[in-house]
């Protein structure tokens, strides 16, 4: 009986906090590291697959514009997988932004608030500043930067690099590759370069 | 096409597919489902959020460095213990992880990506994400990250690796 009190218990107080409000505020750190952590292993035995994104840039190319490259020559066919695996991101994300999200503002540190404010930007209502992020922005020099620059560099650079955040630092490190790890230190510095030295000049055009 | 000179090309890239089985397309779904899972995770842990890169490159929140932290750990233990006990995939295969191997590539690509990484706040997973999420503009940082991967593939022969 004590036993069936405590979980009656247990259970009042959960409801306190239903389990769709728990879904719904912002997944803590340590439970979204853990599920992308358990996509290595899930790729791995569901059929031998590395953890990689930004190889599926590649296979957009071979697949729609080879152009007879050497680079893009090969049986993209059977990276298909992949295109799969991103479909589902897609789905996933669809999925959290229609049905498990409050509608409640990001929050973000005081200090980062402070210095975007300083360059107009003041929402924070999306997950991306909409003063950036819109087709209309693309027309501001620093929206084109942004957008137009930033994702050639992004796909530029992973390629260059042989990996993105998910194939050299997730799954390279996972697999104690010391290549992936020259290959995240260097995302990281370039990203510390840029955040901190370039893009304030960026956001002030 | 000669299939020796296609693992040639592949060597140095991330995309090496070790599976040497065939099955039909459909079987293709089950990594829908990992995606679908990976997806909501992007969202609901903010990893979409170009708040939150922007955070983690001036060191005001620890939160994406515990997420990548973390998911570094769980995968390392899983690959540990894959490897030690010889899990095969569910279909019978042994598993197989390619080894990286070292060019200069990851040192200018990877400075590269860094600068894609903190403009756009996001790497190629969470871009996808983004139009899931509904914000269609990003579908032009997408084109442009084809474009990029495109242009490195015209010039890798040049550049320095």
């Amino acid at each position: 009986m004590g036993l069936l009190n405590l979980f009656k218990n247990f259970i009042k107080n959960k409801k306190q906090m239903s389990m769709m409000e728990q879904i719904q505020q912002p997944w803590p750190w340590y439970v979204a590291g853990i599920l992308i952590g358990l996509i290595v292993p899930a790729l791995l035995i569901l059929g031998n697959k590395t953890f990689g994104i930004s190889s599926n840039l590649r296979h957009v190319c071979a697949a729609c514009i080879p152009a007879g490259l050497p680079f893009f020559k090969y049986d993209w066919k059977k990276e298909v997988w992949n295109f799969f695996f991103v479909g589902g991101i897609f789905g996933g994300a669809f999925i959290a932004n229609t049905f498990l999200m409050t509608g409640a503002p990001i929050e973000v540190s005081p200090a980062l608030q402070s210095e975007l404010a300083g360059y107009g930007l003041t929402d924070f209502s999306y997950m991306l500043p909409k003063e950036l992020f819109s087709f209309e922005s693309l027309l501001t020099v620093r929206g084109f930067i942004i957008m137009v620059v930033g994702g050639f560099l992004v796909g530029f650079g992973t390629r260059y690099a042989g990996g993105c955040t998910s194939g050299h630092a997730i799954m390279g490190l996972s697999n104690l590759q010391w290549p992936s790890l020259v290959a995240t230190i260097c995302f990281m510095a370039g990203g510390f370069f840029m955040a901190n030295i370039i893009l304030p000049w960026i956001l002030s055009l | 096409m000669n299939n020796e000179k296609v693992q040639n090309i592949d060597s140095n890239t991330a995309c090496v597919n070790a599976s040497e089985q065939q099955h039909p397309a459909w079987y293709n779904l089950k990594y829908a489902a990992v995606g679908i899972i990976f997806g909501i995770v992007f969202v609901k842990a903010e990893i979409i959020s170009w708040f939150r890169i922007q955070e983690m490159f001036r060191l005001q929140s620890f939160h994406m460095f515990g997420v990548i932290g973390t998911a570094v750990v769980v995968g390392a233990i899983s690959v540990f213990l894959i490897k030690k006990l010889k899990v095969k995939t569910i279909h019978g295969e042994e598993i197989k992880i390619a080894d990286k191997e070292f060019n200069k590539g990851q040192i200018y690509g990877g400075l590269l990506f860094g600068f894609g990484w903190a403009l756009t706040g996001a790497c190629p997973g969470p871009l996808f994400a983004h139009i899931g999420a509904g914000f269609y503009a990003v579908l032009v940082v997408i084109l442009s990250a084809v474009a990029g991967t495109w242009t490195y593939g015209y010039f890798k022969d040049k550049l320095p690796h």
